[in-house]
């Protein structure tokens, strides 16, 4: 009650958060509202706004992230976002009351123009000079009282990451109406602007921060013509060694305790059609694909630590010159990077790019780079096919086969966008600016939840699209009940079941449009589930082998050992293992990819193309895959 | 006091902002980078194939492909 009606006496305020790319604010955010959004050592990690809240005194105070930006006049679609919001554009969204300025305070004199331009807006206005921690290492100091004096306006210094310096901007936002406003406004045009920032820093800049030492230590290895690229390269390999060799022995937990859920479940219910749902359908449907749980982390924890100590920018701007080649840019390499976490995030990371054509034609190839949910289908077929010894040294054959196929995905992307950009789309080139950020080690305990997010997400997944995936598929592999032929024993019983269930059969009718890429039936279906997420067709083949064997065996171990039953040979022939895996690579089987290709192009033209291209490619290279390999290995 | 443009700057060099050529939009976003008359640039590293390159100029570590680089017009001091 005492809540409510102080809510009356004293209105909410909306706050926006303005600042240079990787200033601090979504930092800053995350620390007013307990949130936990993305953040990253990386300029353009916030490319669209986000809504939070908190309270002070009792009283509502709307928070909202906004992305970076340089100026007040766009030049990307991540910057347009900032104009709109400010300028009350956006239905949605009423425009913010204050503003929140972030200052990365080793940059001050880069980013007053930018302050200039922020307080000719006219909103009462607090600037908060971020990574002072950073400013005392490197000995620069700025006299916080002179610099609030200066600009008319409060000034609060903190460390955002580590909460310092918070509790002080709670105690400004009680009132942001009673802030301070500048006597004059600092002049719009170019040349008394500089003058007015010129004399500002003379004022405040007491020391001039000195260059980062680590960094500059570290750019030497890092950027350095060769030693650079054959960094990259060891940890590339690694990383893909660590994928196999480290998760295994948690894939294995994961798996022996869905076993065990699995029976339990039969002995625990009365044998019958719930059983069978609950064992065969849930458990084996969703199991399947929660198993793949200590790859994601690894693939998570892997690429975020690289955005969060900074190395993604230096990744784009070594490769920006071989993107240019192919008519891209380097933030269109950043963004093809995190699609191999997820291409949804990867094509919403292409708003930082300025030109439309280079963000159209990086969109489109995003769906090439390998995803987290192909992991899943690959680990499944090279963990059953590929022999678990070592090639070389230290180096696995399964680790390899995996890079390959990442390899294999890389290159068509890049292809792809070559073509495109001399074929479909046609335009000048934009110009290319990315910063450097330095090097820095965030806390721990930020990284690990960062990953927890994406993991936690991995999960509600398996936990919505594929249990609802896996309950539809049991049903349609389980109805209608046809009674067995009389003598039949049963493994044939159960056989002649499952091929005259619903799904049986529409796996049957498109057998001899994936025949030639060496498919049978129960991949076809599986093909044809997967449509909704890659990760279904694990879940698919997982049911289809549960419902036909009587007892538990791993999935691994039941494509390696199915054969088809007229002819007594091998379903899963080297050749239809590397074809299927090269379908994988290409196709292009993801409703959130192509509802967010639709969001972030306005039409359905472009995903629909996506889906036509992508489906056209991986048919033919899996027919070729499937011919070539079949040749050379009979 | 030689002027040239900023993508003739060789590495490790420093030189000081003359001035923007060029118009519109590209022009007052390379003002917004920190590119004002009388600013110090140095020119810090090529990436590995040569192009784009990496500058420091008002604390900040910024890389513009040569295009960008020569729409801005330097004096070497000394
Ligand atoms: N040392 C230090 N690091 C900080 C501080 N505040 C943020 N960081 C780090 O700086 C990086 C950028 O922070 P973000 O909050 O993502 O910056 P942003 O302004 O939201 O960036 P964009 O969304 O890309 O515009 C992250 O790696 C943070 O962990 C600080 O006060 N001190
Ligand atoms: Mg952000």
């Amino acid at each position: 009650m005492a809540e409510a009606s102080m809510d009356a006496e004293a209105p909410t305020v909306r706050l926006g958060l303005l600042g240079s790319p990787n200033s601090g604010k979504t930092t800053l955010f995350n620390a007013l509202t307990g949130l936990r959004a993305k953040v990253g050592n990386y300029p353009g990690v916030t490319v669209e706004r986000r809504e939070g809240s908190t309270r002070v005194d009792g009283r509502l105070v709307q928070v909202i992230d906004l992305p970076g930006t340089y100026g007040l006049d766009p030049v990307s679609p991540d910057e347009a976002v900032v104009a709109r919001v400010l300028a009350g554009e956006v239905a949605e969204v009423a425009p913010p009351d204050a503003l929140i300025l972030t200052v990365d305070s080793c940059s001050l004199e880069r980013s007053l123009w930018f302050v200039a331009q922020a307080l000719r807006l006219e909103l009462p206005t607090c600037l908060v000079l971020t990574m002072t921690d950073e400013l005392t290492a490197r000995g620069g100091r700025i006299d916080l009282e002179r610099l609030s004096a200066a600009l008319g306006i409060p000034v609060v210094s903190v460390v955002g990451h580590r909460g310092l310096g918070v509790e002080e901007l709670r105690g400004q936002l009680r009132d942001p109406a009673a802030w301070e406003r500048p006597p004059i406004l600092p002049p719009n045009d170019p040349s008394e602007r500089q003058g007015w920032m010129e004399s500002v820093i003379e004022r405040v800049l007491v020391q001039r921060p000195e260059r980062d030492p680590l960094t500059a230590a570290v750019d030497r290895v890092v950027l350095h013509p060769l030693g650079g690229s054959l960094l990259f390269a060891a940890v590339m390999v690694f990383f893909f060694q660590l994928i196999f060799a480290w998760a295994t022995p948690a894939m294995d937990a994961i798996d022996a305790a869905m076993g065990a859920a699995a029976s339990g479940a039969k002995t625990l219910l009365p044998a019958g059609l719930l059983a069978d749902f609950v064992s065969d359908g849930l458990i084996a449907g969703v199991g399947s694909v929660v198993i793949f749980l200590p790859q994601i982390v690894l693939l998570f924890g892997v690429l975020y630590l690289l955005e969060d100590v900074g190395y993604m920018a230096r990744a784009a701007f070594v490769v920006d010159r071989l993107m240019g080649r192919i008519g891209l840019e380097g933030r269109a390499f950043v963004a093809l990077l995190s699609s191999y976490a997820c291409a949804v995030p990867g094509i919403m990371a292409t708003r930082t790019i300025p030109s439309p054509r280079h963000r159209l034609v990086t969109i489109l190839v995003a769906p090439l780079m390998t995803c987290s949910a192909r992991l899943p289908v690959y680990a499944l077929l090279i963990g059953a096919f590929v022999p678990a010894t070592m090639a070389w040294g230290p180096l696995g054959w399964q680790g390899l086969a995996l890079l390959a196929l990442y390899l294999i995905g890389a290159a068509a992307a890049l292809v792809a966008a070559a073509v495109l950009n001399r074929t479909v789309l046609r335009g000048e080139a934009m110009p290319f600016v990315l910063e450097l950020p330095p090097y820095r080690f965030p806390p721990l305990r930020l990284w690990a939840s960062q990953v927890w997010g994406a993991a936690s997400a991995f999960l509600r997944r398996a936990g919505t699209i594929i249990l609802l995936v896996s309950m539809v598929l049991w049903v349609l592999l389980t109805f209608p009940q046809v009674p067995a032929p009389p003598g039949a024993n049963e493994a044939e019983a159960s056989r002649h079941a499952l091929e005259n269930s619903a799904a049986g059969r529409l796996g049957m009718a498109i057998e001899p449009a994936i025949a030639p890429l060496g498919f049978d039936w129960k991949i076809g279906v599986g093909l044809v589930a997967s449509l909704a997420a890659r990760e279904v067709i694990v879940a698919t083949l997982a049911q289809v082998y549960a419902a036909s064997e009587e007892d538990e065996v791993s999935l691994r171990k039941a494509v390696r050992e199915d054969r088809n039953p007229r002819t007594g040979e091998l379903v899963f022939t080297p050749a239809t293992v590397a074809s299927l895996l090269v379908f994988f690579v290409f196709a292009l089987q993801c409703m959130s990819t192509l509802a967010v290709m639709r969001r972030e192009t306005n039409s359905w033209r472009w995903p629909v193309f996506a889906f036509g291209y992508l489906l056209a490619l991986a048919y033919g290279a899996s027919f070729l895959t499937y011919r070539i390999v079949d040749a050379l290995w009979s | 006091m030689t002027d040239l443009y900023l993508s003739s700057l060789p590495v490790g060099s420093i030189a000081t902002v003359v001035g923007v050529t060029g118009k519109g939009i590209q022009a007052s976003r390379l003002a917004d980078l920190g590119f004002l008359p009388g600013t110090p640039v140095t020119c810090l590293r090529r990436a590995p194939l040569g192009d784009p390159r990496l500058y420091e100029l008002r604390g900040v570590q910024l890389c513009l492909r040569e295009a960008e680089a020569a729409c801005i017009r330097v004096s070497l001091d000394g």
